[in-house]
């Protein structure tokens, strides 16, 4: 059974597996890194208070984490096929993968970005800094570690995702996990994808840590 | 022309239930070049009105006067670029943890759009200054409370502030590191000619370098005036970190400190 053709199969899986959860990763940190922001500063105590701003962000980001994956990537068909021409393989799960990951990415740089100490962004006020300039010189730069920490989180989150997505002919591992161990009981080859599927995830998680950690200059 | 006049200052707090008043109808007029005390008690006020001087904290009514320009009449841009010339320090350091000294000390030039290199030339002349040369490259984790305070006050400094905020500058630290940091504050405050306010609960700190002082009770001002003139309620100061449980004990670390101060402080 294990001929090259299987063993191909595999490597172009673990292939795909990493562009989605990379490729999506990023997407979601192009709307949700933005949208943690605000919800950061339009807070109650934030730099810049925005009552409305700050229900709707937090009611969207409610909504979408409180739909299972599942269901929403089967309520995206339609716009997955607009986006990406199809809504089957890697590609088209990625949009999926974008919509569902962008709030939780939301809230998670949001509660990163309000660990930073106040004294420093009082500290920060007291020279003239602008909102604009604590975003991003001095939030951005001192929840670093942290930030960095929960990226890696999120990576290992929509890598486990996108193996869901594989039930659904969504490409990656994951489908190949379902289509020869579930469908065709080819159990060694289920075997080999979930070993390889941990396998990818402990080396996200480990590079992860070490660049937080190398890049953290407060406990040293 | 004062350096900064305060009319008629004050700030209340809503409450969900109740409005706190945290500061009653201050005067008080600080002539450039001194080194004006505001002492009291915990939750007197002290805080609110340092935090009023820069506009940090909106006075609910009444007005802050730096050099002849009234801060309410300020809009947002222009009161960013008042704020450059009034540098604070902070009981807690608040540097930033992710920079190294050295980038600490430059980042108000950063903000303003001061050229790097301009930056750091500045910033190592004043980090030898505060003699912390060796330390440029350290984090402030590194540091000990008072070497962290030393860079906070080169961070102040790097801005050529007039006038120098201090709140509690020196409340976390031990007697002899406080009174090193005081004999600095005074240095600076000869050789620059800035204006400090420096608000503290420690009478010795008043005593070893303020030639004036305001005493804050409830929100409200008692007393204020040159130091010599001005009857300082001794034994209601004295006490350290708001421990007023052991007076005996008190009383004895205040003078050690007092006697500590005064060799420090030439
Ligand atoms: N943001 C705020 N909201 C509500 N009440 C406040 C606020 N800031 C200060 N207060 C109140 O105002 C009063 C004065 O507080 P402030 O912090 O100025 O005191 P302080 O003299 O600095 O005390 P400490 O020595 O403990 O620092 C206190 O009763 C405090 O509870
Ligand atoms: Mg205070």
């Amino acid at each position: 059974m294990w001929d090259s053709q299987v063993t191909n199969m595999i490597l172009e899986g673990i292939l795909q597996t990493i562009y989605m959860s990379v490729v999506s990763t990023f997407l979601g940190y192009l709307f949700g890194l933005p949208m943690g922001v605000l919800l950061t500063i339009s807070d109650k105590n934030g730099l810049r208070p925005n009552p409305v701003l700050y229900k709707v962000l937090d009611a969207i980001s409610n909504v979408v984490r409180s739909v299972p994956f599942l269901i929403l990537l089967i309520l995206l068909i339609p716009l997955t096929r607009l986006v990406v021409g199809k809504s089957y393989g890697s590609t088209a799960t990625i949009v999926p993968l974008v919509i569902s990951a962008a709030p939780y990415i939301a809230r998670m740089v949001e509660s990163s970005l309000k660990e930073v100490d106040a004294g420093v962004i009082e500290a920060a006020k007291s020279m003239g800094a602008s909102n604009v300039q604590i975003v991003f010189k001095v939030l951005l730069v001192e929840a670093r570690t942290s930030l960095i920490t929960n990226a890696t989180i999120a990576l290992g989150t929509i890598l486990g995702y996108s193996a869901m997505a594989g039930t659904v002919g969504g490409g990656g591992l994951g489908d190949i996990a379902v289509r020869y161990g579930y469908y065709r009981y080819q159990t060694d080859i289920m075997i080999v994808t979930v070993v390889l599927l941990i396998v990818l995830f402990q080396i996200f998680q480990n590079s992860g840590m070490a660049i937080a950690k190398k890049l953290d200059h407060k406990k040293k | 022309m004062y350096e900064i006049e305060i009319r008629n200052l004050c700030k209340s707090f809503q409450g969900k239930d109740n409005q706190v008043d945290a500061l009653k109808n201050i005067n008080i007029d600080i002539e450039k070049g001194d080194i004006y005390g505001i002492i009291g008690m915990s939750g007197a006020g002290k805080s609110t009105l340092i935090r009023c001087l820069n506009y940090l904290e909106r006075p609910t009514s009444g007005q802050v006067i730096i050099e002849g320009k009234e801060l309410g009449q300020l809009n947002e841009k222009e009161l960013r670029r008042e704020r450059r010339e009034i540098s604070m320090i902070f009981q807690h350091f608040n540097l930033l943890q992710q920079k190294n000294v050295i980038d600490n000390i430059v980042f108000p030039l950063t903000l303003q759009g001061v050229k790097k290199s301009e930056a750091r030339e500045k910033a190592f002349e004043l980090l030898a200054k505060v003699g912390l040369e060796d330390k440029a490259k350290a984090y402030p984790a590194q540091l000990s409370g008072g070497q962290q305070q030393r860079v906070a006050i080169a961070r102040a400094l790097s801005s050529n502030p007039k006038i120098l905020l201090c709140d509690e500058a020196t409340s976390a630290l031990d007697p002899q590191t406080t009174a090193s940091i005081l004999s600095l504050l005074k240095q600076i405050n000869k050789e620059y000619g800035i204006t400090i306010v420096l608000i503290t609960h420690q009478m010795s700190v008043v005593k070893a370098i303020c030639n004036k002082v305001a005493v804050l009770e409830n929100g409200q001002l008692v007393s204020s005036g040159k130091i010599s003139e001005v009857s300082l309620p001794e034994d209601k100061y004295f006490w350290i970190d708001g421990d007023s449980q052991l007076p005996k004990h008190h009383a004895r670390a205040e003078r050690i400190e007092k006697v500590e101060v005064d060799n420090y402080v030439g």
